[in-house]
């Protein structure tokens, strides 16, 4: 599975775990007004951490927080290069 | 020991000092001849006073008006369980209720006076005469879920503030806490005592809204736990802020949200400190390196004294909590006044670093899980012989709960986890639990480590 279709799919599964009403996703749509709160990112980033081998949030030291899902997506896509 | 009333007034400045909730504001100036209890502080006059606002602007104006006045001020966190209501009622001989409800909720029955606070203030009318050292009386978590009562004083809240520098610029502090939390009081204190004004946060504002306002208010000092700031580094309006000084305190500051921080405010001066309810303030660290000089561990000298015994920090000074209240005899600190953190600390070349809990206590993003209460959960479905409950690191809330399972039998499935049985038992897990509690992982292993004392081993931190 792509970085890309990874995140996604954690992302809505974890949603859908803790009962969130997911916004429609797109690269434009701000973490923030998701639906998702700071539990749900933090079980993401844990999931992704397992499924990808890598924690960007840990290792990017200047890269800054994603504020975008688009964001997000690249963190991973970056940190896995 | 002046009144926090007669403090704020030696701060000087009130008509142009503010406090500033989501949905109203009031200047200090205006509560020297206005009153946020409709006339009615006389009644509250050597009362036990339970504090259980909705909104932060009503609980501040409250506090500022009955400390000196009222025997004790018990300050209800926003998220008390009601359940747990009768339990505080006894334990602090709670005798009024200052609220702005309409009238009283349920759990509040037998509470001699009940008194209504608003923000719309009227003239005051009973003379201030402050004749108690009140106690304030501050609400933390405790093992079995019921809340812990500690039990301070406007002196030992205010040790680490008085005496510092009054600013020459106006200061307009602001926090991501709630001001009945001892790290959001902190910061309402030293707004307060320093000739500051103050952003109040509110449940009810996405943190985008939250930052903008504080923005507009021109925030110059505002502080939050690593897992309230990794959440504003998240907003779109985090640029909204530009402050002078960022404040970090309530959970381990990592070196990566220490770096982020300085990326994203390279103006502000980047402080995280160490502070808990029982031990008050220990100290500041303001290099922008994770941890704390091994130096400050013996330094008496700035009126603080801190230990390290059994790998847990301990802190003796003016500053800490006094005693519990209802405790059953649960003592604070020991004989020699330190308190014990339950801090793990390590030595690392010439600096301490924080490994985590004793007991394994997990921090979800600021909120305390015992991992006893998620076994005993996870312990009560009928295929599982034990279980063992511990922390994850996680860059966004610190930490996560996972959990290790020890099965009574082998699953049939044979390969691969047994993904129904997992289902099941965090469905059990989320019926009983509240959600940071539930494990964000279910690992089934083999067996657990027991020692002779019959417990499941615990690995520090």
């Amino acid at each position: 599975m792509s970085v890309r279709l990874s995140v996604i799919s954690q992302v809505e599964q974890v949603a859908k775990e803790q009962k969130k009403k997911l916004a429609p996703l797109s690269d434009d749509l701000v973490l923030l007004d998701s639906g998702l709160d700071s539990l749900c990112f933090a079980i993401i980033v844990a999931r992704l951490e397992d499924a990808l081998g890598i924690d960007p949030f840990s290792t990017a030291e200047d890269a800054g927080f994603p504020v975008t899902l688009g964001d997000l997506i690249r963190f991973y896509e970056e940190a896995g290069k | 020991m002046s009144s926090l009333w007669d403090s704020v007034g030696d701060a000087g400045r009130l008509p142009e000092r503010v406090l500033w909730g989501a949905a109203a504001s009031v200047t200090l100036g205006d509560l020297v001849h206005g009153s946020s209890l409709g006339g009615r502080l006389g009644e509250l006059r050597g009362r036990s006073v339970l504090v259980a606002t909705s909104d932060q602007l009503t609980a501040a104006l409250a506090l500022i008006e009955l400390d000196g006045i009222a025997r004790r001020l018990v300050l209800c966190p926003p998220d008390l369980p009601s359940e747990h209501v009768p339990f505080v009622k006894t334990a602090a001989a709670v005798d009024a209720l200052v609220s702005d409800w309409d009238a009283p909720e349920s759990g509040s029955e037998g509470i001699g006076s009940f008194v209504r606070c608003s923000p719309r203030l009227t003239p005051a009318t009973s003379k201030r005469d402050e004749q108690h050292e009140t106690e304030w009386i501050l609400l933390t978590s405790g093992t079995t879920g019921q809340p812990k009562l500690v039990v301070h004083t406007l002196l030992s809240l205010t040790a680490a503030i008085r005496g510092g520098r009054t600013s020459a610029t106006p200061t307009v502090w602001s926090t991501f806490y709630d001001i009945r939390r001892y790290g959001g009081l902190q910061i309402f204190l030293r707004a307060l005592l320093g000739g500051g004004s103050l952003v109040l946060s509110s449940l009810q504002e996405s943190m985008g809204d939250f930052l903008i306002r504080a923005g507009a208010h021109g925030v110059t000092h505002i502080s939050g736990t690593p897992s309230h700031w990794r959440r504003a580094l998240m907003s779109p309006s985090a640029h909204r802020i530009s402050p002078q000084y960022v404040r970090l305190s309530g959970e381990i500051a990592d070196q990566a949200i220490l770096n982020h921080l300085r990326g994203f405010y390279p103006q502000a001066r980047i402080v995280h400190a160490f502070a808990s309810t029982e031990a008050g303030v220990a100290f500041d660290v303001g290099d922008g390196l994770a941890g704390f000089p091994a130096s400050l561990i013996g330094e008496k000298s700035v009126g603080i004294e801190m230990k390290v015994e059994d790998g847990s920090l301990r802190i003796r000074s003016a500053r800490t909590a006094e005693r519990y209240l209802g405790s059953h005899g649960e003592t604070l600190a020991d004989r020699d006044g330190f308190v014990d953190t339950g801090d793990m600390v390590e030595l690392r070349a010439d600096r301490y670093y924080f490994v985590g809990r004793r007991g394994g206590i997990i921090n979800v993003g600021g909120l305390k899980v015992h991992p006893e209460e998620v076994e005993a959960v996870i312990n009560g479905h009928p295929k599982v012989r034990m279980s063992l409950v511990r922390t994850r690191k996680n860059p966004i809330t610190g930490a996560l709960v996972v959990a290790d399972v020890v099965l009574k039998a082998e699953p049939d499935s044979g390969a691969g986890p047994p993904a129904a049985l997992e289902r099941e038992i965090l469905q059990l897990c989320h019926q009983a639990l509240p959600r940071h509690k539930v494990p964000a992982a279910i690992t089934f292993v083999p067996d657990l480590t027991v020692a002779a004392s019959g417990k499941v081993v615990r690995h520090r931190a």
